[in-house]
């Protein structure tokens, strides 16, 4: 996993609550069996009209000129703004691979659906919640400045500073805050911990037997 | 002792690990896989040279991209059209015989979508921790069980290590006292919690669903409510164990037998809130306030009662409502204040995790006997949960009522709930669907989805328009 530690970039908006994953990155896509690749399909139904498909070439698609992300203004942002409920709906991690594909590392909004928070730390992508009314000052600001609007996201000091100077601050868990800086393998971490899996097993095997040996394929 | 909610007393019996900074570690007793989520995690550990910690905690079936189309599908993987599907599907067999992990097959009867092969074959046991990288995984809840959608890398994590690292939520619980009015299903109930909660009023929460009318309702009615707790946002539904819940259980293929039975049963009594427990947030629904339900929007809390309207600009409390009103009924081509029942359906689909389990078709199929289906309606479909569930409808001669209705009679799958493979809505249809999202572009590309119960779906496919199920003639 990417580690995130400081963060500078410009700033896109997606200026609606409740962003599902199937907007994100619609179910045709999730057909491939790898992680990588899905940037090309981030919101394909917004930022295109016709319908897509995995491996339909970009020069047949027909482009909505209207949406953030296809205007150049936008072009090569990192941080996504957003409203509330951002990430509702299925588990896929999908929606968080297509996003870190195509360039965004940061997610602020004022709530995150969990499963979409959570898959979002897995993927090196720091969502951020605001509050609602910091979340519209910042959408005013974004639609105030003419061009290139950045901010700068500390992860360590856990705050974004904005370019008039403003430090805004965030809350973030200590864990996964720690696995973020360091762009830790989490499996290697809880296998340091083995001993004490294999100790509530032996534990439960005791207590719930009927929870064991009970599924494999010779039974089937 | 303290007095413990039905959630904190399965995460404190699979506890391995907690931390001071709130990070824990919990045991996962069951995990269940399908062929969607989980390649990459697959991949991660053959990467990293990893293999799977416990396999006997481990069931696999493919589901959300396998043809309906029961001609289709007897020729296997070789005779799908779609490739990329066919990849996809043949890589989770190829995976589960790496290594070494059980798997209901595209043909076995017991395949069918996981949500309901897990209950209906016992490999989902009240008190377990249940994960499955979908995010109505909630819907195991219903057994008392504490079951959570997850995300691949935590499936990979979970195969690697049969831990999932997490934190704990916070309790809410969901009271709906008093009798719910004939008509009124398990789907109106949560469609209408999720209308007064909204979609994000469960986030950070499980909830449990308490009550007479839940302590009233069918297991499997309690299966279609916690299934779509997730749409209220939260990981989490569920509902405590009672004898029903027990009785669902008993002679299931991979429930327990004999002595080991009779010390699950007594486990499995503890399995409720205590009477003092504290939840962090509780609501009180009164069951007869609940009318039957139809979403007319792109996001579930987007409902309104059948005898009820789209709401009209002013009905909107801000600006972002106002502006979230307009954008849906742009998509969805309807205009507000239009009454719930003016709206014409292209296309009725009943199955999906919620509603495809046997009462479900039951439900519907007493609503179609004796009638045919509107001619406006271009596609009517009928998609059973899972093998077992086709066969007892077949048993029980549904199949013959639906066809002589002019529905179609389907092999079991995801489908139309999401449409990943060949089962989609065309551009502005409006579809009549008993799954649990209509989400823009959910059931695909333009269409335009209208959740309900089954037997809505069922009368809306006759009439050709949303009807009230409570005014509806049976014949027999
Ligand atoms: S039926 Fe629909 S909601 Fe259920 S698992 Fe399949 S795709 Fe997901």
């Amino acid at each position: 996993m990417k580690a995130l530690v400081q963060h500078r970039g410009r700033v896109a908006p997606m200026d609606r609550a409740n962003v599902d994953t199937d907007l994100i990155i619609p179910k045709q896509y999730l057909k491939s069996i790898k992680r990588s690749g899905f940037g090309i399909y981030l919101f394909d139904e917004l930022r295109f009209s016709d319908e897509g498909w995995p491996g339909k070439a970009l020069d047949q698609r027909t482009v909505r000129p209207e949406f953030a992300l296809n205007q150049p203004r936008y072009a090569g942002s990192s941080i996504l703004l957003s409203r509330e409920n951002f990430g509702c709906g299925s588990s896929r991690e999908h929606a968080p691979w297509a996003l870190e594909d195509y360039g965004f590392r940061v997610i602020i909004a004022p709530s995150f659906a969990d499963i979409f928070y959570n898959n979002s730390f897995k993927n090196g992508i720091l969502p951020v919640v605001l509050e609602k009314d910091i979340v519209q000052g910042l959408f005013d600001a974004l639609y105030a400045a003419n061009d290139d609007y950045q901010l700068e996201v500390d992860l360590p000091a856990q705050c974004v500073r904005t370019p008039d100077g403003r430090v805004i601050s965030f809350a973030v868990d200590a864990f996964r805050k720690n696995c973020l800086l360091q762009g830790l393998d989490e499996i290697g971490f809880t296998l340091e911990s083995a001993y004490k899996i294999r100790a509530f097993e032996e534990r439960q095997r005791q207590s719930a037997p009927w929870l064991y040996d009970v599924i494999n394929r010779e039974m089937l | 002792m303290i007095a413990r909610t039905l959630y904190d007393k399965i995460w404190d019996s699979h506890l391995v690990d907690a931390a001071d900074d709130g990070s824990a570690l919990i045991y996962i007793d069951r995990h269940l896989i399908h062929e969607v989520t989980s390649p990459q995690a697959f991949e991660g550990l053959r990467l990293a040279g990893r293999k799977p910690w416990r396999r006997d905690a481990n069931i696999a079936m493919p589901d959300h991209n396998v043809s309906t189309d029961a001609q289709e599908r007897r020729g296997g993987y070789a005779a799908l059209k779609d490739e990329t599907s066919r990849i996809q599907l043949q890589a989770l067999d190829d995976n589960c015989d790496d290594f070494g992990i059980a798997e209901f097959r595209l043909n076995d009867l017991r395949q069918g979508i996981v949500h309901i092969v897990g209950p209906e074959t016992g490999a989902v046991l009240p008190g377990m921790t249940v994960v499955c990288g979908d995010s109505h995984t909630s819907t195991h809840g219903a057994l008392g069980v504490l079951a959570m959608g997850i995300g691949t890398s935590e499936v990979e994590h979970v195969l690697a290590t049969q831990c999932l690292s997490t934190q704990k939520m916070k309790n809410m619980r969901i009271r709906v006292e008093g009798d719910l009015g004939p008509g009124v299903t398990p789907k109106d109930v949560i469609l209408y919690i999720i209308g007064q909660i909204g979609t994000a009023g469960g986030t950070g929460c499980a909830i449990e669903f308490a009550g007479q009318a839940f302590r009233d309702m069918s297991v499997e009615g309690r299966m279609t409510v916690c299934n779509m707790a997730i749409e209220a946002g939260a990981r989490v539904g569920l509902v405590g164990v009672d004898s029903k819940t027990i009785a669902y259980v008993k002679g299931r293929h991979f429930a327990p037998k004999g002595a080991q039975w009779d010390m699950a049963v007594a486990a499995w009594r503890e399995l409720h809130s205590d009477p003092a427990a504290h939840f962090d947030r509780e609501i009180l629904i009164q069951a007869a306030d609940i009318a039957p339900q139809v979403t007319w929007g792109t996001s579930p809390e987007m409902v309104a009662s059948v005898t009820g309207r789209i709401p009209r600009t002013e009905d909107m409390a801000d600006e972002s409502g106002r502006k979230g009103l307009a954008r849906a009924l742009e998509y969805m081509s309807l205009a507000a204040g239009a009454n719930i029942q003016s709206i014409a359906l292209d296309k009725i689909f009943i199955g999906s995790c919620t509603n495809a389990r046997i009462e479900d078709l039951r439900a519907a199929a007493a609503v179609v006997r004796g009638y045919r289906k509107a001619d406006g309606v271009k596609l009517a479909m009928v998609v059973p949960g899972s093998g077992q569930v086709r066969a007892q409808a077949e048993a029980e001669g549904l199949d013959r009522i639906f066809l002589d209705a002019g529905f179609e009679w389907r092999a079991p799958g995801c489908s139309m709930c999401l449409a990943m493979n060949a089962d989609k809505l065309g551009v502005g249809e409006h579809c009549a669907s008993t799954s649990n999202r209509n989400f823009e572009g959910r059931q695909g590309f333009g269409g335009c989805t209208h959740l309900v119960s089954p037997a809505m779906a069922a009368a809306a496919g006759i009439a050709g328009h949303f009807v009230d199920i409570r005014d509806w003639e049976y014949r027999s």
